[in-house]
């Protein structure tokens, strides 16, 4: 089924990350970002009939969506939730738009956030994950990080097959700080970093230095999408679904096919084909970025460079707003922070932005059509969206 | 915490499925399961091959041999009780049978682990009941 001039995105929503929540809770966080979505769209609450929410880490997931309608004073005719950990974000973008093609539901928003206590962050995994599962029983003695020694792992090896180095690696962290730096939104704004702040960091999962890695904050992220029917007098142009993409690989490291050759092959592939685009038309990235090296991974499995060339790429491309490849044009999740499953979000929000001309300083001149990624878990979960401003 | 070990850092869930693969370890053998239908080798353990859904399972020894598929030092654990480790080497090793699994790497300074490096298995005795898998490296056979 293609889903190709479907649904719109008609109104986005953002809360500017936070170290500290402020006593707000993740529902309270959600529920803000979704109101400001709601008026962006030039919607009422009576318009949205539709919800899916990314499932958020702090929170145990049972019967979410019912909890986050009744606070928003929404009886939808769709309501799910989308747990694909990184992905989330952008799996809600096309299940509201399958929704929409299936007859359930006009204007559905799609939510994501996390307030989140930076003290207690690593403790606060969601629940307990029950014996028997593979990670608990054959990872968990052995001290991995979060998600850190995943992506460490991830980068040893990408290192040793193809010779990516260091200074590549870093070469990302500054060019999304520089474009964070025309973001006055982003966690990093007006704190630029060189390659040297980034080698000189503290090394956290060898070979990946502290400003390599995402920080957890607290935000909110909302998103409004639309019938295409009843997306034609929204105030801002109409930002198109045009194509998606969507795989599930593994769950645990060890099963995972390959360190190197992430699901993205297949997922972006899905979506240019849904859209009847080829890499080379597209004019911004907004691709998931927890660490560095998943930035140098994505151009190469969605077909902007070479497999293998994503570091010689980042080192002759410049990735700023400014520069000949835009990548992250907000700061990427590493300058902007990472709000938690909102932090998928971001790069959805940002090509909404680019697309419609909202980007103030950072705009980009000609922007027509986005390829959008999101990430779920050690490259488990992979989600790729074609997003355009015509159809 | 075990108190009569006072090892805190996270241990293993016996369950009727992993307890053959625990109780290998704890005798100080790397055994898997095989499907005796497709010959697939199977980690983590599994009521059933994920390759075909066969139950015609068998545990066998592996050679205990393998390779460093890839690895990252560890330098600030975020988890109970393995601070005092740091830095430590988190693997993930191929074995010559060819399921991989996470580890550690022991006995190796960590400038000198790299990918590819040759390791064998090397148990961790931690409870009587438990010993974890973990890899040193090894002299690859001399073939002369
Ligand atoms: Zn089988």
């Amino acid at each position: 089924m293609s889903l190709k001039g479907t649904a719109a995105i008609t109104g986005v929503g953002e809360l500017k990350p936070s170290r500290d929540p402020g006593g707000r809770t993740t529902m309270e966080l959600i529920a803000q970002a979704a109101v400001e979505a709601v008026r962006d769209a030039g919607l009422e609450r009576q318009d949205i009939d539709g919800l899916v929410v990314a499932a958020p880490m702090s929170w145990s997931p049972m019967v979410m969506p019912s909890v986050v309608a009744e606070f928003l004073g929404l009886q939808p005719g769709y309501a799910g939730l989308v747990d694909l950990g990184g992905a989330s974000a952008a799996g809600t973008v096309w299940r509201a738009a399958a929704a929409i093609k299936a007859g359930a539901c006009r204007h559905v928003l799609c939510l994501s956030g996390e307030a989140q206590d930076p003290k207690t962050f690593y403790q606060q995994q969601r629940g307990r994950t029950p014996p028997g599962l593979s990670v608990r029983e054959f990872e968990a003695p052995y001290g991995p990080v979060v998600a850190n020694t995943g992506y460490g792992l991830i980068a040893q090896r990408h290192m040793y097959d193809y010779g990516t180095t260091k200074q590549q690696m870093a070469k990302v962290a500054v060019d999304e700080r520089t474009n964070a730096c025309a973001n006055p939104n982003a966690s990093f704004y007006g704190k630029p970093i060189t390659i040297d702040d980034v080698l000189g960091s503290p090394i956290v999962v060898d070979p990946l230095h502290l400003l390599e890695i995402v920080m957890p904050c607290c935000g909110a992220a909302a998103m409004v999408v639309s019938r295409a029917e009843d997306a034609t007098s929204t105030p801002h142009p109409p930002i198109h679904l045009l194509g998606f993409g969507e795989q599930v690989t593994h769950s645990i490291i060890s099963c995972a096919p390959s360190l190197t050759q992430s699901p993205i092959a297949v997922t972006a592939q899905k979506a240019y084909q849904m859209a009847g685009v080829t890499p080379g038309d597209i004019d911004l990235a907004s691709i998931y970025d927890c660490y560095t090296i998943m930035v140098i991974i994505t151009l190469e499995d969605a077909g902007f460079c070479e497999k293998g060339q994503g570091g010689p790429f980042v080192q002759e491309h410049d990735l700023t707003y400014k520069g000949d490849f835009p990548v992250n044009t907000h700061g990427g999740q590493l300058s902007f922070g990472q709000p938690g499953l909102a932090g998928g979000a971001s790069h959805i929000v940002e090509a909404v932005r680019q697309l419609s001309g909202q980007a103030g300083e950072r705009q980009l001149r000609n922007c027509d059509l986005a390829f959008v990624n999101g990430n779920g878990g050690i490259i488990s979960e992979e989600v790729s969206l074609i997003l355009g401003n015509s159809l | 915490m075990s108190i009569e070990t006072g090892y805190s850092k996270p241990l293993p869930h016996l369950t009727a499925t992993n307890r053959p693969f625990w109780e290998g370890a704890r005798q100080h053998i790397l055994r898997v399961q095989c499907c005796g239908d497709c010959g697939e080798h199977i980690f983590f353990p599994r009521p059933f091959c994920p390759n075909c859904y066969s139950s015609n399972l068998q545990w066998v020894d592996m050679s205990g041999r393998g390779k460093v598929y890839s690895f990252t030092i560890v330098h600030r654990p975020t988890v109970r009780g393995f601070s005092q480790d740091a830095p430590y080497i988190y693997a993930v090793v191929e074995l010559d049978e060819g399921p991989r699994m996470v580890t550690n790497i022991v006995g190796c300074p960590i400038d000198e682990v790299r990918v590819e490096m040759p390791v064998i298995a090397d148990f961790e005795d931690i409870t009587p009941e438990i010993a974890l898998v973990k890899f040193r490296r090894s002299v690859p056979a001399i073939h002369g």
